[in-house]
């Protein structure tokens, strides 16, 4: 078992997210930084599908009830247990009794507490996840609050399960990047886009966009310049994905993204690719992002770089993690 | 690019496209896109075919390398769909209209040139179908609104709507099923349960199910 401690925003329990679900209204939700959590997982030898806890917020704190192991992976923070300094994209073990600390964010904007055999949440549709929105998986369809107790598989960690880390995304998949470290991510043009002048599609695609407050799993809604469709656009509702960004009437887009509604109406211009949704959840707010005009080819070479480095990393742990010998 | 007879098929990234059937937002194209729905869900590498108003969404289970089969496949399979007639369920709604939920009752009135009395009674007036489910968690679409009481959705959508939330959004309307962001005028509010996810199917209603709102009451 796990107690939070102290938790600030809306931390909560995901996993890959879940499926076959869009013709009841009901979303993937899942871990926003979907590399981040797989990655703990493959650390700690878990299913790969298995559910951590996503913190968007520091500090945070929680303590655990029992010896096991656990992995911090997704954002660049500073974290203790027990004043042991712990690396983050590390595998380390815990104590029953000991606190793991997270303090601030140095790079990145959320982070991933996966635990030896998951956080055993019921599975609620096909999955662990927290649909907020639904109010259902994770803990009571909600966000984390002080006190909770958090059921893990009880299971004790191999005794085999010294530090072992992993390279971290940000580096593995590194981009060059745009002045004054703006996250740059990849879109591929959508329905809409045809319906926006040429000055109008110049601008999505050169502005900077920045990051507003009102930015969370649902969606990140930008601030920049208006990007304006040739005549006004009212359309009927259809099914929407993550990634996809609408563009309201405002002129500021909105990226769709985990929690994000099954449907809707507002004109499309673009949409994220799947390779890079990760990126999004790293850029907090007041963070900067641009888009890069991508190919669907183009979208899908990226989808197998990140299955390379995921292949890679899984290879990596099973030699250096010896889990076979040791079970 | 559009051409008025021909659908619109379009990318939404690698996960899923979408088809937009040509014509009008009426009961027959939307029985043939249950239909197409019914067809494209049983293709190859497809996750579930979910139908919007005259549209249809394919989510993929691997994105498909070759786009242009799946094209000509939609396009075949909706000049083969005929109209496929559910017989659903019929509920009765009762709606109370304005107030503090309903807040948008007056601004659909001036948009319209209507009184309130008027925007009221025209929405209580048809029998609706649900054409398709969607938004979030047991939330319907509707068909079947008088035009003269559609107004364009906001141009800055709402960060929290009520749950319950009967709302106006262009010329459909629906009912919310919980509360969360909105970019539609809610003008009045039920209160019912449409989604559970212990049910064995976790969403009360289904495409071609049938509503009619029973006015409760109006609050000026």
């Amino acid at each position: 078992m796990i107690e939070i401690l102290s938790v600030l925003g809306p931390a909560s329990i995901q996993d890959l997210g879940r499926f076959g679900q869009y013709r009841f209204g009901v979303g993937t939700s899942g871990a926003m930084d979907d590399i981040a959590l797989r990655a703990g997982n493959m650390l700690l030898a878990n299913d790969e599908n298995a559910a951590g806890i996503e913190i968007p917020m520091t500090p945070f704190k929680v303590r655990f009830a029992c010896d096991t192991a656990f992995a911090l992976t997704g954002a660049d923070v500073g974290a203790d247990i027990g004043g042991r300094a712990i690396l983050p994209w590390w595998r380390s073990r815990a104590r029953a009794g000991d606190v793991l600390s997270l303090k601030a964010m140095i790079r990145g904007a959320r982070s991933y507490l996966t635990v030896y055999g998951g956080i055993d949440v019921p599975v609620v549709l096909g999955s662990r996840s927290t649909q907020l929105r639904g109010e259902l998986g994770g803990l009571h369809g909600r966000s984390l609050q002080p006190g909770d107790i958090l059921p893990c598989a009880s299971l004790e960690a191999p005794s085999c399960f010294d530090e072992l880390g992993a390279e971290p995304a940000d580096v593995a998949l590194a981009r060059p990047t745009a002045p004054a470290g703006d996250s740059v991510v990849r879109a591929v043009i959508a329905g809409e886009y045809d319906k926006y002048g040429g000055a109008a599609q110049d601008l999505f695609w050169r502005a900077e966009w920045k990051v507003t407050p009102q930015s969370n799993r649902y969606g990140y809604r930008l601030q920049g310049p208006a990007v304006m469709p040739i005549s006004p656009i009212e359309k009927r509702s259809h099914g929407i994905v993550p990634g996809v960004i609408q563009i309201p009437p405002n002129g500021q887009p909105i990226i769709q993204m985990r929690d994000a509604q099954t449907s809707g109406g507002y004109p499309k211009i673009a949409t994220v690719i799947e390779a890079d949704l990760w990126r999004i959840a790293q850029t907090g707010l007041g963070g900067k992002l641009r888009f890069e005009n991508t190919s669907y080819a183009d979208a899908l070479a990226a989808q197998s770089e990140v299955s390379a480095y995921l292949d890679r990393l899984r290879a990596n742990v099973r030699r250096f993690g010896e889990f076979r010998k040791c079970r | 690019m559009t051409t008025p007879n021909r659908p619109r098929i379009s990318l939404l990234g690698t996960t899923a496209i979408l088809f937009e059937a040509p014509g009008t937002f009426d009961l027959p194209h939307q029985r043939r896109i249950w239909a197409l729905a019914a067809t494209a869900s049983k293709w190859p590498g497809i996750r579930e075919a979910i139908p919007g108003i005259t549209n249809l969404m394919l989510t993929f289970e691997t994105p498909p390398h070759a786009v242009d089969s799946l094209v000509s496949a939609l396009i075949d399979g909706w000049d083969d769909a005929q109209e496929f007639a559910i017989e659903g369920r019929e509920i009765e709604l009762p709606v109370i209209y304005g107030g503090e939920i309903g807040s948008s009752l007056q601004t659909v009135a001036d948009h319209s040139g209507l009184s309130v009395d008027d925007v009221v009674s025209i929405h209580a007036a048809p029998r609706y179908t649900v054409f398709a489910l969607g938004s979030h968690p047991g939330y319907c679409y509707l068909g079947g609104m008088d035009p003269r009481i559609a107004i364009p959705r906001r141009q800055t959508p709402l960060q929290r709507a009520d749950g319950g939330s009967v709302s106006i959004g262009g010329s459909q309307t629906g009912v919310s099923a919980s509360p969360g962001p909105s970019g539609w005028h809610a003008i009045g509010h039920t209160t019912w349960t449409f989604f559970d996810p212990s049910w064995p199917t976790p969403a009360a209603l289904a495409p071609g199910d049938t509503i009619r709102f029973k006015v409760g009451r109006v609050i000026r």
